[in-house]
C-alpha cells in the first residue's frame, strides 16, 4: 500500500492523518481540503473510480468530537488499491464542496447524505431530496430523529378520489 | 418531485412548445417495480429522462442502527430480493472484517455455492425479464423453470425459499445435508440444459438483437466516471471483478475454475451476453465447489463467544444455555471494536458493500449499503437520452434495477 501520506504532504503539510483498521486504509481530512485532496488523489494519484460516499452521524459516539462524518470510498482501478478518504463536518450548517465535476457518479451519491443528513454539498447541479419525499423537513438517518419517526406515517395527507 | 422539473418548456427552451411530458410508471408494467420516470419526448424520441425514487424507501439503513449483527440479516435479505443470500454473504463479510473472524473452510465453500446460485438466479430473472418486455415470453418461463430449481435448494438447506436468513455471525444457520449436495448436482445437470434453450432463443433472434444492439451505450470512461460496476461495468470493457481482484471467502482456492466474462460494446446486447456468460462461470464455480466440499464444521468455535450454540447444547448444557442468553438479550450480546470498515462482494448486479461503524455494542451505529441498483439507476437518463421511447423496457432490463435495494 503506497503511502499517500508521504505523497500528498509536499501539496498539503501536515493537516492529513493517516488510519488504518484491518484492510481498510482511511485519510482524515479537514473539511475544508476535502476537495483538493481528493483531485490531487484522482488526477495524480489514478484514483478514478469514487466507489461510494457514506454519511455517519457520530451524535454521541464514543470519543467522538464532531457531529457527522463523510466518507469517500475510491478505488484506483488500475492497481486495485482502495482509499477512504474521511472527513468531518458540524451543525448548524455542515457543508462540504461538491465533487460531481470530478466524478458524475457523485450526483446521487451527494444526494442521498443530504436527503440522511442535510450535510450541504456547495455546487452540486442538483441538490434535492431523492429518497425522501419532497416535503420531508427532518433527515432521518441523523441520531436525534427517532427509529420511527415524528408520526409522518400516520399523518400523511391522504387524497380521496373525489378531491383526486 | 418540484413543478419546474415537469415543465419541459424550461428545460428545452420555451420555443420548443411541441416537447411534450410523459410520466412512466411508478405502476407500470415494464418498470417491474416502483420506479418513476418522467419522460420528456420530441414525437417518440427521448429528449430527457428524470428518475424520480424513493417510492419503495423503508429505513432499511436506520432499522440496522437498532437490530443486532444476526438480526439485520432479515433485513438485508430484502433488498436485493432477487438474490437475497448474495446480499447476506456480503454483509457477514463486512462484519466478519470488523470482528477479525475467519470462517470455517466448510462455511467458505457453502458460502461461495450459495452466493452463486444467488447470482444465476439473479441473471436469470434480468435475462428472462429483458426477453418479456421485448415480447419474448418463452425465453422468460425456461429462466422461471430454472429458477425454482435454485429456490428447493435454499429451501432444502434453510427452510425458506425466498428470504432464508441462512448465514450468522462465524458461519450459518445450520449445516447442509447430502440431499443438499444431491439438489446441486442434479441442478448443474439440468441447468445448462435450460440456459442452452434461453442462449438459443435470443443469441440469433433477429427482433431481440435489433432491439438491443447499439442501444444504451455505455462507454469504458463512463463507466468508470459514473462509478458502475458489475456485468454493467464489464460490458463496457472495464476488466474488473471482486471474486478474481480482492478474493474473499474461497474464490482464491477456486480462481482456476472461473473466468471473468467481459465485452467491449458496452451496449444492451453485450450486457445480456456477458449475464449469460457469467452464468455459465459460476455454473463451473459450484461444479468445484461442491466436489470439493470440505468436511468439518459450519461455525467457528463456540468457545470464541460469537456463534450461536446449537440447540443441544442449549438445552443440554449450562454453558450452551449461558452463551445463548448472552447473545440473545437485548443488553448483552456480543462486544465489537470501536471502529469502522467496508468490506464489499461481487454480488450479480455488482459491488454490494457495507460501510460498517461499530461503537463496542452488539448492535451497529451505522450500516451504509453501497447499493449497486442505486448507483446504475442514476446512469439511466445518460442512457436513455436520444433513443425511442420503446427502447426505455429495453435500456430498463438490461441494467436490472431492484427497487427494494434502490430505496432500501
Amino acid at each position: 500500500m503506497t503511502d499517500f501520506i508521504a505523497l500528498l504532504k509536499p501539496t498539503f503539510g501536515d493537516i492529513l492523518k493517516r488510519e488504518v483498521f484491518r484492510d481498510n486504509v482511511r485519510l482524515i481530512v479537514p473539511a475544508d481540503a476535502v476537495k483538493p485532496v481528493l483531485k490531487s488523489l484522482k488526477e495524480q494519484h489514478g484514483f478514478d473510480m469514487l466507489v461510494d460516499i457514506a454519511g455517519i452521524d457520530y451524535l454521541e459516539y464514543p470519543g467522538a468530537t464532531d457531529r457527522y462524518g463523510v466518507v469517500y470510498a475510491i478505488l484506483n482501478i488500475k492497481t486495485g488499491e482502495r482509499l477512504f478518504v474521511k472527513t468531518h463536518v458540524n451543525d448548524p450548517e455542515p457543508a462540504l464542496k461538491s465533487v460531481v465535476d470530478l466524478w458524475t457518479g457523485a450526483d446521487w451519491l451527494e444526494r442521498e447524505v443530504y436527503d440522511m443528513y442535510g450535510v450541504v454539498f456547495e455546487g452540486h447541479p442538483d441538490l434535492r431530496r431523492i429518497l425522501m419525499p419532497e416535503g420531508c423537513e427532518s433527515f432521518p438517518l441523523r441520531k436525534d430523529y427517532p427509529l420511527r419517526g415524528y408520526g409522518e406515517r400516520h399523518n400523511f395527507p391522504l387524497l380521496t378520489r373525489a378531491e383526486g | 418531485m418540484p413543478v419546474e422539473l415537469l415543465d419541459p418548456s424550461i428545460e428545452a427552451g420555451a420555443d420548443q412548445e411541441f416537447l411534450y411530458t410523459l410520466n412512466f410508471g411508478p405502476q407500470h408494467p415494464a418498470t417491474h417495480t416502483t420506479l418513476r420516470l418522467i419522460l420528456t419526448l420530441d414525437g417518440e424520441t427521448i429528449v430527457k429522462a428524470v428518475p424520480d425514487i424513493g417510492y419503495l424507501h423503508s429505513g432499511f439503513e436506520k432499522l440496522g442502527e437498532d437490530l443486532d449483527f444476526n438480526q439485520y440479516v432479515t433485513i438485508v435479505d430484502r433488498m436485493n430480493y432477487i438474490s437475497p443470500v448474495a446480499n447476506e454473504v456480503a454483509w457477514m463479510t463486512a462484519v466478519e472484517k470488523l470482528l477479525d473472524l475467519e470462517v470455517t473452510p466448510r462455511c467458505k465453500y457453502i458460502r461461495v455455492i450459495l452466493a452463486e446460485l444467488a447470482r444465476i438466479s439473479d441473471h436469470l430473472l434480468c435475462v428472462g425479464a429483458a426477453a418479456l418486455d421485448l415480447g419474448g415470453l418463452t425465453a422468460f418461463l425456461y429462466a422461471f423453470n430454472a429458477r425454482e430449481g435454485i429456490y428447493n435448494i435454499i429451501e432444502q438447506a434453510s427452510g425458506q425459499r425466498f428470504h432464508p436468513s441462512f448465514l450468522r455471525v462465524g458461519g450459518l444457520m445450520s449445516d447442509v445435508t447430502p440431499e443438499w449436495v444431491k439438489l446441486i448436482r442434479d441442478f448443474t445437470v439440468s441447468f445448462p440444459q435450460a440456459h442452452a434453450d434461453i442462449a438459443r432463443l435470443l443469441n440469433r433472434n433477429k427482433i431481440f438483437l435489433d432491439r438491443t444492439r447499439g442501444i444504451g451505450m455505455l462507454t469504458r470512461d463512463e463507466a468508470i466516471a459514473r462509478s458502475v460496476t458489475g456485468p454493467l461495468a464489464r460490458a463496457a470493457g472495464v476488466v474488473r471483478d471482486l471474486r478474481k481482484d480482492e478474493p474473499y471467502l474461497a474464490y482464491g482456492e477456486l480462481a482456476n475454475s472461473f473466468q471473468v466474462a467481459c465485452a467491449a460494446e458496452g451496449d444492451c446486447l453485450a450486457r445480456y451476453l456477458v449475464r449469460m456468460e457469467e452464468m455459465i462461470q459460476s455454473m463451473n464455480i459450484i461444479q468445484a465447489a461442491v466436489e470439493n466440499l470440505p468436511a468439518g464444521p459450519v461455525n467457528i468455535n463456540v468457545g470464541e463467544k460469537f456463534t450461536i450454540p446449537d440447540k443441544q447444547s442449549t438445552y443440554r448444557s449450562i454453558e450452551g444455555l449461558i452463551q445463548h442468553f448472552e447473545l440473545f438479550m437485548w443488553n448483552r450480546r456480543f462486544e465489537t471494536p470501536v471502529n469502522e470498515v467496508y468490506g464489499a462482494n461481487e454480488t450479480a448486479n455488482g459491488e454490494l458493500g457495507f460501510y460498517v461503524v461499530s461503537s463496542g455494542t452488539g448492535v451497529p451505529w451505522r450500516c451504509r449499503t453501497r447499493p449497486p441498483s442505486f448507483i446504475h439507476f442514476a446512469v439511466f437518463p445518460h442512457l436513455m437520452e436520444g433513443h425511442q421511447i420503446s427502447d426505455v423496457p429495453a435500456i430498463l432490463g438490461s441494467l436490472n434495477i431492484i427497487a427494494a435495494e434502490l430505496d432500501r
